[in-house]
């Protein structure tokens, strides 16, 4: 018995669930939803010196329909509201969404009639980064945190 | 108080006096600017004078202001350049809280087009014979003007609506 053993004969087991949530959980391709100045931390995010691709989530989607994160990175107003929800219905599920920064969690300091005050009163939000605007590392975290919430999702099995 | 003005500004001082002096209500200096205040029925003749006559091209701004008071409750500023002289003036109109109304500058100045809608969008002035005054950043159906000082900080709670959070196929 034992992984070594299996290993040496040229395969190994485990459960399909936890194979599919491996995969997922490190091929999060995000859809950039730049709007404001967090969408230029979000470009350092992506870029070669925090370099998210060591967790798989480099290849940024400009379409939705090849995308499982969606990161709100910036104050979205009333207008720009309809035009996020319906590009994130665009998305297959399943998907996650990470609101960026102080605005997009809670309008930040954009306390006006124009502004939606968070992102999560027409999104369901995964991740909350703090920051104006957040580090490159703080959105690492988001991701990481991500990247676990999807590790104990079901994925085949169904939550019966 | 004395007035510190340059030739340009004493020519358009001259001018108004001398063609408008019935239209011309106040002519005043605060930081370094200079402020003319006229009736707002002449808006569009003084407007074509100070650009036919006084080289002022330039219209780099039109905003609106709300002075919160019982009579001529909203101004409008005009900031007009002399590109000759690179002299600004502010050219200041005052309108009614009842039925707010002014005459286009937009044939004047192409420029003003925008900048007088966004003054109807958030203060409700109304703008004739412009080409196409609907609301510039608040939604069409919007009813309110958010500038007004009456309106709430944070708006009126559903007056602008969120998206659908159900998806359509539920």
């Amino acid at each position: 018995m034992g992984i070594e053993s299996a290993l040496g004969e040229g395969y190994l087991t485990t459960r399909l669930d936890k194979l599919i949530n491996w995969g997922r959980a490190n091929a999060a391709w995000p859809m950039p939803m730049g709007l404001a100045c967090c969408a230029i931390e979000m470009m350092a995010f992506a870029g070669p010196k925090y370099d998210v691709s060591r967790f798989g989530s480099e290849v940024f989607r400009f379409s939705p329909r090849q995308s499982d994160v969606m990161i709100v990175a910036g104050w979205t107003t009333y207008k720009m509201s309809h035009a996020i929800r319906r590009i994130w219905d665009q998305m297959p599920d399943p998907k996650w969404c990470i609101a960026m920064g102080a605005c997009a969690s809670t309008g930040g300091m954009h306390r006006c009639y124009g502004v939606v005050q968070g992102v999560d009163n027409f999104l369901p939000v995964d991740a909350y980064v703090s920051g104006c605007p957040p580090r490159p590392d703080a959105v690492i975290h988001a991701l990481m945190k991500i990247q676990d919430k999807i590790k104990t999702e079901h994925s085949v099995l169904l939550d019966t | 108080m004395s007035l510190e003005l340059n030739d340009t500004l004493q020519t358009l001082v001259d001018g108004l006096t001398e063609n408008f002096s019935d239209k011309l209500i106040e002519v005043y200096q605060s930081s370094g600017d200079t402020f003319v205040r006229v009736e707002a029925d002449s808006i569009l003749e003084i407007s074509k004078y100070l650009k036919k006559k006084q080289h002022f091209v330039f219209l780099c701004d039109v905003f609106g202001n709300d002075r919160y008071t019982s009579d001529e409750r909203f101004e409008v500023v005009y900031n007009l350049m002399n590109l000759r002289t690179q002299t600004r003036v502010f050219i200041k109109v005052r309108v009614e809280e009842e039925n707010p109304t002014l005459e286009s500058v937009s044939s004047v100045w192409k420029a003003a087009g925008w900048n007088e809608r966004e003054v109807y969008d958030m203060f409700g002035v109304r703008f004739e014979n412009h080409p196409d005054l609907r609301r510039i950043f608040m939604p069409e159906d919007f009813e309110y003007f958010p500038m007004r000082k009456e309106f709430p900080l944070l708006g009126i709670p559903g007056s602008i609506e969120l998206p659908n959070t159900t998806p359509d196929t539920e």
